[in-house]
């Protein structure tokens, strides 16, 4: 009895807290619009299903609670009702993974105007290259590290020499272009994730991870480690600004290349 | 005449096996029975308070790292590095050292040879060995609270390279103890493993054909034909990740440099280890869920006097949903770096074992439809599974279709999913066995009322834990975060909200002390519960005595002659019949027509 109630204050509760706690995810100030989408039409999905079978149990406990007298019934099986039962909940399920796969194949495939970034994790802060004037950033190797070399970017890579360093600073983004976010750590697993930009992704030592987005909005978001990289985790913070064209320009011109930084002598040693 | 025994029908009267001479192997000292016990009841009460006793570390644990969260800084002693070992101390004992020891070790060891028929393991020697080497286990993961730089503070996944380098605490002897427990584990464990598959193929009594074993016996043996496959998978990681840490090799460490230095390894993947580790992980999920699966079925039907529903289709469901979880462990992984072309892989067979799944809860609740329900508190607990259950399967489609991982993963949101799914919903079962069985394990009822209490505290206070621990993670806030700090997305009202999670976590924690308070209690002052106080059908239940002696059948061994769930049979005097009952004159002359 006390339980049938119970449970139908749960749904009814659960219900509740869902449409009026203030706790819901931040405005969005990306592409990713479409991952939105699908997490509210599987919320839709999976709380109807909720909602159906608690009450469908509420129910059962309340009509055959036991009384004097009565006697359950008996049926091992019944074919037809565990047939629709099961088709029914492939087709639930489709109607959430469909749209999901359709969404991920646009996750996974960059496009190719991507402009590239390159942001590379360290215990525990936030570092980020621009490919410079030629659009191609230069290869780079942890073992290459020195503290003029904080990225560890290769000396002999001509196209490395105009990289744009930006160290310990914010990362500012022109608004409406798509990037190409290109990570790398340095030393253990961190995740690149702005909870406004929804997408996030890994860094791993030794491998170049990537993901793709457009910002759509102008301003300033924080950025947050994903992944546990020791104790400095939590405070493992950067921002991103995303800039009108105007404002990034003013803000590239102000940056340091590699080539300035080694004061020139990377390009000297570059020679065959 | 009809000799074949299949499905439920009635079979012939088949003359019992003949009896060894069980004289022999029984214990003579009281060492021999109660300490090095070859008994498969008494390992599985051994291995039920060990479980239980580091379970209970691990319970204050959340307690600390709970307070921690509602008022940051507020206990001195809980700096970053004490918060780290204590997440992954907790997830790891809840995980292996409690659940799985408990439902395999546990419940394994003391329901298989009673449902089945069998006098016991198939090689006791062996079953007691696991269970030493399951204590040496628990002792070495103990033991690291107690070096100078604490227990590895890796989180329970111990991902490398940070796992074993400066920075996280535990780095020098903390995560060498914990692998090597792991590894000390895993060899206990598969001692008792391959008593359980061998037990179960070898050891029925006979007339208990496979498809009329009861579903906690197909969910116990389905998830130790898994752990014996997945298990090595931990192992080899483990003894890799070993060598790594002590002899400087780099199995799993790329080059690197950390705080400006470069270190001695190179040419390693840490990603490696994150699909051996989760090769192993997702099928532990499973091998967590299947015997609550099983067990929980068979409280469901005894309790609701109803044959559970669609029997076949639950046993398939067991297997097929054991089998499919060894191809969806890279769900773990959608942001782990891996080639994001495999979310289109690990996303379909995901969502497919949602439809299994599916049919286990369908079939829960059509096993109600139309019983006799007794609001006992196994009954009770059975009931908060499946709420907690569904909702934590139910979170599972989001986290499961890769896009919808994608802002989720790593975030409270999912603390919260596997809270639900695979912390409480299992724990609630573990409570409901626990009452079930405990009548024929002491011999004494438990107290009903402090029961009921213990029930309603855990349950409602899991759900109001957990349910809105989800919203948080939607809002963006990490887990595994010592502190969220001034943060600008993350408004004050959270807070509120932690300290609400805080307070009633420590509610229910306090809860617990009841059901081990009434435990105890009721050893010396429960009443006389008699052979079979839930009237229930299964052969645990009709042992000659209470609880159950060496050898558990006296002379003769029970023969089988109908399924598990013969409840409220039409035209039956009782509402149950018992496996053993031989078939009225009714039931054969309906079989020989
Ligand atoms: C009332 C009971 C419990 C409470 C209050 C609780 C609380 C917590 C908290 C606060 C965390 C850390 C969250 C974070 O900062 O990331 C955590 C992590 C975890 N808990 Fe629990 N927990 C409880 C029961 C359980 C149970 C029964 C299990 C069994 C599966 C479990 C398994 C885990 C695991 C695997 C982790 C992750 C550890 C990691 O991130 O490395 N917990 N729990
Ligand atoms: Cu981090
Ligand atoms: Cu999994």
């Amino acid at each position: 009895m006390l339980i049938a109630a119970v449970l139908v204050l749960i749904v009814l509760g659960s219900l509740l807290f869902h449409f009026l706690s203030p706790w819901w995810w931040t405005p969005i100030a990306s592409n990713w619009g479409y991952i939105d989408t699908t997490l509210i039409v599987t919320f839709w999905i999976t709380g109807a299903v909720f909602t159906a079978v608690v009450l469908f149990v509420a129910y059962c406990l309340l009509r055959f609670r036991h009384q004097p007298g009565r006697r359950a019934a008996y049926e091992p099986e019944n074919r037809r009702l565990e047939l629709v039962l099961t088709v029914g909940t492939a087709v639930g399920v489709a109607a959430m993974l469909a749209p999901g796969l359709v969404v991920w194949a646009q996750f996974v495939q960059v496009p190719e105007d991507a402009a590239e970034v390159e942001v590379v994790g360290q215990q525990w802060q936030w570092s980020y290259r621009l490919p410079g004037e030629d659009g191609r950033l230069g290869r780079a190797d942890t073992r290459l590290i020195t503290p003029e070399n904080p990225l560890g970017i290769s000396p002999h890579d001509p196209s490395g020499q105009d990289d744009v360093i930006v160290e310990a600073a914010d990362l500012h983004l022109p608004v409406d272009r798509p990037v190409k976010v290109v990570l790398r750590s340095v030393d253990v697993l961190h995740d690149f994730y702005v909870p406004e930009f929804r997408a996030k992704m890994d860094m791993i030592p030794g491998a170049v991870t990537y993901f793709w987005f457009t910002p759509t909005r102008t301003g300033t978001f924080e950025i947050l480690c994903a992944e546990l990289c020791g104790v400095g985790h939590a405070f493992m913070r950067g921002y991103v600004v995303v800039d009108t064209e105007q404002d990034y320009q003013a803000w590239l011109g102000q940056q340091t290349s590699f080539a300035s930084l080694t004061g020139g002598a990377a390009r000297a040693d570059a020679a065959p | 005449m009809a000799t074949t025994i299949h499905g439920h029908g009635p079979a012939e009267t088949v003359p019992p096996a003949e009896t060894a001479d069980v004289e022999l192997y029984h214990p003579h000292s009281w060492i021999t029975r109660y300490v090095f016990s070859q008994d498969a009841k008494v390992i599985a009460i051994q291995y039920s308070l060990t479980a239980m006793a580091i379970g209970f570390v691990a319970l204050f644990l959340s307690w600390l790292m709970r307070l921690q969260l509602a008022f940051p800084g507020a206990l001195e002693f809980i700096d970053a590095d004490a918060y780290y070992q204590y997440i992954t101390m907790h997830g790891m004992i809840m995980v292996v050292y409690l659940l799985t020891a408990l439902f395999l070790g546990g419940f394994g060891n003391y329901l298989i040879p009673l449902m089945l028929g069998a006098r016991d393991m198939a090689f006791p020697y062996a079953n007691m060995l696991s269970y030493w080497i399951y204590l040496l286990a628990v002792l070495v993961l103990v033991a690291s609270f107690f070096t100078s730089d604490g227990p590895t503070g890796a989180g329970w996944t111990l991902y490398p390279p940070q796992a074993i380098l400066p920075n996280t605490p535990g780095q020098d002897l903390g995560i060498v103890l914990m692998l090597v427990s792991l590894a000390l584990f895993i060899i206990g464990f598969t001692m008792g493993g391959l008593n359980y598959v061998v037990t179960v193929l070898q050891g029925r009594a006979r007339g208990m054909t496979l498809m009329r074993m009861p579903l906690t016996i197909w969910g116990i043996f389905t998830a130790t034909v898994m752990a014996l496959l997945a298990f090595p998978a931990l192992f080899v990681g483990a003894v890799m990740m070993l060598f790594d840490r002590l002899l400087g090799t780099s199995f799993f460490m790329p080059a690197i440099v950390q705080m400006g230095e470069q270190l001695s390894y190179g040419g390693g993947s840490p990603i490696l280890f994150q699909h051996l580790f989760w090769f192993f992980g997702h099928p532990e999920v499973y091998i967590v869920a299947l015997p609550a699966f099983g067990i929980v079925s068979d409280l469901i039907a005894t309790h609701a006097r109803k044959n559970i529903f669609g029997y076949r289709m639950m046993v398939w469901a067991i297997v097929i949903i054991g089998a499919l979880s060894f191809i969806v462990w890279a769900h773990h992984m959608y942001v782990s770096g891996m080639n994001p072309y495999f979310g289109f892989f690990f996303a379909t067979t995901t969502l497919i074992i949602a439809v299994p799944t599916a049919i286990k809860v369908y079939n829960w609740v059509l096993t109600l439809w139309r019983g006799d329900i007794h609001f006992t508190p196994p009954m009770l607990f059975a009931i908060g599974f499946i709420v907690t259950f569904l909702n934590g399967g139910l979170t599972g489609m989001f986290l499961g279709n890769v896009v919808v991982d994608v802002p989720l993963s790593d975030t409270m949101f999912v603390v919260a999913h596997f809270h639900m799914v695979m912390g409480v919903a299992p724990i609630l079962v573990i409570f409901g066995a626990i009452y079930h069985w405990y009548p024929k394990i002491t011999g004494r009822m438990f107290n009903d009322l402090l029961a009921k209490l213990h029930f309603w505290v855990t349950f409602l206070g899991a759900y109001l834990i957990f349910f809105p621990m989800h919203y948080l993670g939607l809002l963006g806030i990490p887990r595994r975060y010592y502190e969220m700090g001034e943060t600008a997305f993350v408004p004050a009202s959270t807070v509120t909200l932690n300290e609400f999670i805080t307070i009633t976590a420590l509610v229910v924690g306090a809860a617990q002390f009841l059901f081990l308070f009434n435990m105890f209690w009721s050893l010396r002052h429960g009443r006389p519960a008699g052979g079979n106080p839930w009237r229930a059908t299964t052969l645990e239940w009709q042992t000659p005595q209470t609880p159950p002696a060496h050898g558990n059948w006296g002379r003769e061994l029970p023969v089988v002659y109908r399924w598990a769930y013969d409840y409220s049979v039409p035209g039956a005097a009782e509402d149950f019949i018992p496996q053993n009952q031989p078939p009225s004159p009714t039931e054969r002359r309906e079989a020989a027509t």
